[in-house]
């Protein structure tokens, strides 16, 4: 079992590092959930593999399996599912925004990504509304 | 350790933000001015509560405190040492100028939630400070670094979006090694509460060591990846230039999060007492030290623009910082403690001022060429020279002696040839960098005919008002001016701080009771 666990945690992570290395966004984000999944099994993991066993010391079972990982493992979860959504809408906006799905920034790096403050017609102040 | 004489203000710099965020965006977030007044009061506060905290920390032996009174190890805490108190304090000093900033130049109004985001920020910041846990650590950073996403896509825009993407994609991968690094760290030694590990940790048995010192290394770089040490400094220059000026500028305390982790673990769970595994960072940071702040200094000469020449001052001055943090003596940790503080300042005066500068120049931008002159030429020429020669390490300000007590403390090491020529080369380099850039925009600005008296009224109130938003940067600038004029008192307290990191005796007697040691 635990070779089984230990090579299914290696093939995610080595699927997650190839996606993550692509150029274009969908791949990054498919292989940072890879990478998120294999991490959930580790940490999974880290308490030992323990079968039919309750995560309480019991009077009807002879041992207990570690709870601790199972609830650094539920929080680990929770954070990578809400860092997948907010990266995606991120991906997705900056593909709308600037009809290109790659990482790469590019060449014009070094411009400034404001557009000077008072330009006609364009004032940042009157845009937002107050945030209203 | 249960008593009920807990010192609850330990935890009250992360619950003040914890609890006014969440207000700001439910109860006022149609009206902006009060979200000034709130956020510029929460700050105020949080301020004020670090330097009771620090005082406290001054004047006796590290504290904990127990979350929800459950004891350590098997509960969360808190620790309150003279290293997290001064953490804690430098955050609310730069929080305090960068709120200011931000509403004085009008950041704030240009999206949404700016100053909520703020104080999540600062949630994140003070708890990875005061927090004796690991996972906790973690958590803590990913409350930083969610905030973070928000505050540097704040203004939207094409460009800066795509940024966020890069930015958040190497900040996930980041917490994916920092969760596969802890749970092999739980795996061998059982715990997560970090003082409980530094008494484990020597009785790692021999089996076990790679495990432990593989989770160690791999922590190592989780904490490189925020302090943007080569070999995983790239996403700082393109983060950080595409960031608004004032989260850049309170950025400038992320970098030093990671540097303030490296100290913590590394002399807390892998020092002196962690047998096989005893200084496991020392051999790997001082050359990924020496390449960043190398890398860092010529990237400032090869800058096209102004906000990425600054950039790569950070990333040089993380190098610096590094240096003397790699070393692991206590002489050498005050150096890069008062490093520390100078260079916080230094950037967030910098990524200020350059926002600034930026915003008159109108069509140039922040390219390093020359463009007519704008109002107030000579005022922002001044601080622009104040914030290089802080940078760079020059006489009067508080670079000079931080890189002074650097290289001091580099002179008791075998290493001391090499880290001398790097650490004064680079800072040749920087002058140079700076002093191009500043030529170009200010001086040669100058020279220029300058434009009419009309055009220049015309011009004028379309301009964001210079006095607060100067007042911030020149804030800063006093505080560099500061750090140099009180070096002495400063300094004091930092030997004390580093003497307290190399025994970790008190820490962790404070954490686990007074019996914890006695096994040894």
């Amino acid at each position: 079992m635990e070779a089984l666990v230990a090579s299914g945690v290696g093939a995610m992570t080595a699927a997650g590092v190839y996606l993550i290395l692509r150029a274009r966004s969908f791949p990054v984000i498919v292989g940072l959930a890879m990478l998120s999944y294999a991490v959930n099994v580790f940490l999974f993991a880290t308490g030992r593999l323990a079968l039919d066993l309750p995560p309480v010391i019991s009077k009807s079972a002879e041992a207990y399996t570690d709870p601790l990982p199972q609830a650094l493992v539920l929080t680990a979860i929770v954070i990578s599912f809400g860092m997948t959504a907010v990266i995606v809408v991120l991906a997705l906006r900056a593909y709308l925004e600037s009809g290109d799905d790659a990482v790469d920034i590019g060449a014009t790096d070094s411009e400034s990504a404001d557009p000077p403050p008072d330009d006609p017609g364009d004032p940042p102040g009157e845009k937002e509304g107050a945030g209203r | 350790m249960t008593d009920l004489t807990l010192n609850h203000w330990i935890v009250a710099p992360i619950i003040l933000p914890a609890l006014l965020a969440p207000i700001i965006v439910l109860a006022m977030r149609h009206d902006l001015f009060l979200q000034r007044v709130f956020s510029i009061a929460g700050t105020l506060a949080l301020l004020a509560i670090a330097i009771g905290l620090t005082v406290q920390a001054a004047g006796g032996p590290p504290q904990s405190y127990e979350l929800g009174n459950w004891d350590a190890p098997f509960g969360i805490v808190m620790v309150l040492d003279r290293l997290s108190a001064l953490m804690v304090l430098l955050t609310g000093v730069l929080a305090l100028v960068v709120v200011s900033y931000a509403t004085a130049s009008g950041w704030d109004r240009r999206g949404r939630h700016f100053h909520a985001l703020f104080q999540f920020q600062l949630m994140g910041v003070c708890g990875a400070f005061l927090t004796g846990d690991l996972f906790n650590l973690f958590v803590f950073f990913e409350v930083l670094l969610i905030a973070s996403y928000g505050l540097m896509l704040h203004g939207g825009g094409a460009k800066r979006t795509r940024a966020g993407v890069q930015y958040v994609a190497v900040n996930l991968v980041g917490s994916t090694l920092f969760l596969i690094a802890v749970g092999a760290l739980y795996g061998v030694t059982g715990t997560l509460n970090m003082a409980d590990m530094a008494v484990r940790a020597a009785q790692v048995p021999a089996a076990d060591q790679a495990i432990f010192q593989t989770a160690g290394v791999l922590l190592l770089i989780v904490f490189a990846i925020k302090a943007a040490t080569v070999p995983v400094q790239f996403w700082l220059p393109g983060a950080y230039a595409n960031a608004p000026g004032p989260v850049a500028a309170l950025f400038a305390i992320m970098t030093k999060v990671g540097a303030y982790a490296i100290l913590r673990v590394y002399t807390l769970v892998f020092g002196a007492a962690a047998g096989d595994a005893a200084w496991l960072a020392a051999d790997w940071l001082l050359p990924a030290a020496l390449i960043t702040l190398a890398v860092g200094m010529v990237g400032v000469l090869g800058a096209k623009g102004l906000v990425r020449l600054v950039c790569f001052a950070v990333i040089g001055s993380m190098g610096t910082l590094m240096i003397a943090i790699a070393l692991f003596t206590p002489q050498a940790t005050t150096a890069a403690l008062y490093y520390l503080l100078h260079s916080t300042f230094a950037a967030a005066a910098l990524f200020l001022l350059v926002d600034q500068v930026v915003a008159r120049r109108r069509a140039a931008g922040d390219r390093i060429e020359t463009a007519p002159r704008f109002l107030h030429l000579g005022l922002f020429a001044a601080l622009f020279f104040a914030g290089a020669i802080g940078m760079a390490g020059m006489p009067p300000l508080s670079g000079f002696v931080g890189k002074l007590l650097v290289l001091d403390a580099a002179a008791a090491v075998p290493q001391m040839g090499l880290i001398w020529a790097v650490v004064l080369i680079t800072s040749l380099i920087c002058i140079v960098g700076f002093a191009r850039a500043g030529s170009t925009i200010f001086w040669k600005a100058d020279s220029l005919a300058p434009p009419s008296d009309q055009d220049q009224r015309a011009a004028a109130p379309s301009q964001p008002a210079p006095s607060l938003a100067v007042g911030a940067v020149s804030a800063m600038v006093v505080g560099m001016a500061a750090l140099t004029l009180f070096a002495g008192p400063i300094t004091g307290y930092l030997d004390a701080t580093a003497a307290q990191l190399y025994e970790p005796a008190g820490y962790i007697r404070a954490v686990l009771g007074p019996d914890a040691l006695a096994g040894r």
